[in-house]
């Protein structure tokens, strides 16, 4: 058994099978096996040589017809040498004697090989190393190709162990299968933490070398609660986690039921619970989970999983927005605009970095500095818009003067589109998010341009109390139960409550039951969060009365201090949801 | 039982020697038996192969005019010899 400590950055305990993926360029690390699972390591290599010529077999026919039977009979020799039983033999003699795993005795016994080739002194037969390296790496794709494959098609439940989760890798995922992840790097927002929140499974990022020290088939227990992950647990810990894992699952099964029942107060008040969403195929889950619309689909996933100087198309962007639309099946889907910027990779692919990311040219600041890349996105997002009910959301906006550009850039897009014959929809929904403290000021006067506001609790707390919360040494600071970020949520909503316009929090406060009686009293219309957190934020408004509610926020708002407020919040919370806190 | 054992001495006489396609050649016609079948290399660097490992047999190394050995054991030794002897003379189809 062994213990690593990492970060927690999703919730929950889950005890399972470690797939572990290898990183692209083969390189193996010597892993040694249990000697239980020698078998099963045996029984990948049997796989990988069947496998391995099969697939020469296909190439040899295929070199044949197009090159010759002389050319393709190359094949037939790396076929001959994956069927050569003594091969076979020394592979496996590795595996039982060293207790290697599959790759690497396949990579040991294989380089064995090619060092007596290396050492001939023929010239002809001296090149037939590059035949043995070819054949080691044909073999090595087959083991790690496996586990690619099998993640998109598992028959049985597994943890993920990466060096760091890929956006092409979790979009392969077969997300029924999947029940936890561990990485060796990343933080809080990397991008397995945000998939892993995503599909409500626990994730450990940050634990250094696990993936050299877990191999595939090792029971391990991730634990995204305390941030540890351990690897071949003992009998103890697996009790004491089994335990752990059954409560949490009965806790959701209850909260299952919800789904289907409308997020209604007591007394008869109806507020939208909506889902933030990073990829389309998210929305599946989250509207099983409950949610009745999408109040906030991140698009800077096709920005991030380009180089530094690929362009995103329109038809990649008009894609990806159809099948969220496709997926939404008729409910409200918020796209925001393009929120970069302030983000190490933009940073990084900078020649130039900004001493200030966060107060320089992020976001909706830097798509009005590349207006042919915001109109590829609001060409798509228009040309989508008339198979779904789609809005559009600008983030950051600060000044009225920005909104105004924004609107004109997006009308010159409809101009040019008219002009095109292509059809979209002129009325589309436009919205804002109000994130940055002085628009939360002057809410009132973007109430008249805007139909409606969601309000970026995350970056508004971090702008109001000018604190970095991924800063370590400041994070403690950073609260949205803070008095003056608190009065500039309630004054926002009350500025679109009075012009009529829908008000939602798409902040991380949305989804954390402790706001959610707060949020609810103040008049909020629509919650938007993590889809694995709805269920639990509809208990309690389907708890409570919007008299309780209000009372709540009255309370509230009436402490001076942050942690008055949380207290209150907590006491109050418990009341309907014991098991949560 | 004693199963009999055969054997022949051949010299490598195809140009490019025992290399890819006759060692695969040859480890082909061997799996048609149920002998066991070894292939000893003399001469200056001197080896042995299990006749039916196609990366044995290419270790061998075996260029052209390299002497030989074929030793068959088992049932159809005899036939298993002169079937692969017959290969080495043939050049394995290589034109000269």
């Amino acid at each position: 058994m062994e213990i690593k400590k990492g970060i927690g950055v999703s919730p929950g305990v889950v005890i399972g099978t470690a797939i572990v993926l290898d990183a692209e360029d083969l390189v193996v690390p010597r892993r040694q096996v249990d000697s239980k699972q020698r078998g099963e390591e045996v029984a990948r290599v049997e796989k990988a040589m069947s496998a391995g010529s099969a697939d020469l077999a296909t190439l040899r026919d295929e070199t044949k017809q197009k090159h010759g039977a002389e050319v393709g009979r190359i094949f037939d020799f790396h076929i001959g040498i994956l069927r050569d039983p003594t091969i076979v033999k020394q592979i496996l003699r590795e595996i039982e004697l060293n207790r290697s795993s599959a790759e690497y005795a396949i990579s040991v016994v294989m380089r064995r090989f090619a060092q007596q080739f290396q050492e001939m002194s023929d010239p002809y037969f001296r090149d037939r190393v590059k035949d043995i390296h070819d054949i080691e790496r044909r073999l090595l794709r087959q083991l790690i190709g496996q586990k690619r494959e099998d993640l998109s098609h598992l028959t049985r439940d597994v943890v993920v162990l990466a060096h760091d989760m890929l956006p092409s890798q979790t979009a392969a995922l077969d997300k029924l299968h999947v029940k936890g992840f561990a990485t060796d790097v990343g933080g809080r927002t990397s991008h397995t933490a945000i998939v892993a929140r995503a599909m409500g499974i626990p994730a450990v990022v940050g634990l250094g070398d696990i993936t050299a020290e877990v191999s595939g088939g090792d029971l391990v227990i991730i634990d995204g609660n305390r941030g540890v992950v351990i690897i071949n647990p003992d009998a103890e810990q697996l009790e004491e986690h089994r335990e752990l894992e059954r409560k949490q699952e009965r806790f959701e099964a209850d909260l299952k039921q919800l789904a289907e029942l409308p997020g209604r107060t007591v007394d008869g008040h109806e507020v939208s619970l909506w889902a933030n969403i990073e990829f389309p195929y998210e929305i599946d889950d989250a509207v099983e989970r409950g949610a009745t619309g999408v109040g906030l689909y991140r698009t800077e996933f096709l920005y991030l999983s380009k180089g530094s100087d690929e362009e995103v198309s329109e038809d990649e962007h008009f894609d990806a927005y159809s099948e969220a639309i496709r997926r939404s099946r008729g409910k409200p889907l918020v796209i925001r605009t393009l929120d970069l910027g302030a983000d190490k990779q933009t940073q990084a692919k900078q020649g130039n970095p900004e001493r200030n990311p966060f107060l320089g040219d992020r976001s909706i600041r830097m798509c009005l500095h590349d207006i042919p890349m915001f109109k590829r996105q609001l060409r798509a997002l228009l040309r989508a818009s008339i198979t779904g009910d789609v809005r559009i959301m600008f983030p950051m906006i600060s000044t009225l003067m920005e909104l105004r550009q924004a609107r004109m850039v997006l009308n010159d897009v409809m101009e040019e589109l008219e002009d095109d014959g292509i059809e979209f929809r002129r009325d589309i929904p436009i919205g804002i998010m109000i994130e940055v403290p002085a628009a939360a000021l002057m809410a009132s006067e973007f109430a008249k341009e805007v139909n409606f506001f969601s309000i970026g609790t995350n970056d508004l707390v971090q702008y109001t109390l000018a604190v970095d919360r991924t800063n370590e040494r400041v994070a403690g600071l950073f609260c949205p139960a803070h008095p003056a970020h608190l009065r500039l949520v309630r004054d926002v909503i009350r500025a679109g409550n009075r012009a009529d316009i829908a008000v939602s929090v798409c902040g991380e406060m949305a989804g954390d039951p402790l706001y959610t009686l707060l949020l609810l009293g103040l008049g909020l219309n629509t919650f938007s969060m993590n889809g694995p957190d709805i269920p639990e934020v509809k208990k309690i408004i389907r708890s409570t009365t919007m008299e309780n509610a209000r009372h709540v926020a009255r309370k509230v708002m009436s402490f001076d201090s942050e942690r008055q407020v949380m207290h209150f919040l907590r006491e109050e919370t418990r009341k309907f949801i014991p098991e949560a806190f | 039982m004693l199963m009999p054992t055969t054997s022949k001495d051949i010299v490598v006489s195809n140009k490019l020697g025992l290399h890819a396609r006759p060692a695969m050649q040859f480890v082909d016609v061997a799996n048609q038996f149920k002998s066991d079948i070894k292939v000893l290399k003399f001469g200056e660097e001197p080896g042995e192969a299990d006749g039916k490992s196609v990366m044995q047999m290419i270790i061998l190394a075996a260029t052209e005019g390299t002497p030989m050995r074929i030793e068959a054991d088992g049932e159809d030794a005899d036939q298993a010899v002169a079937k692969l002897a017959e290969l080495f003379q043939s050049k394995f189809g290589e034109e000269d």
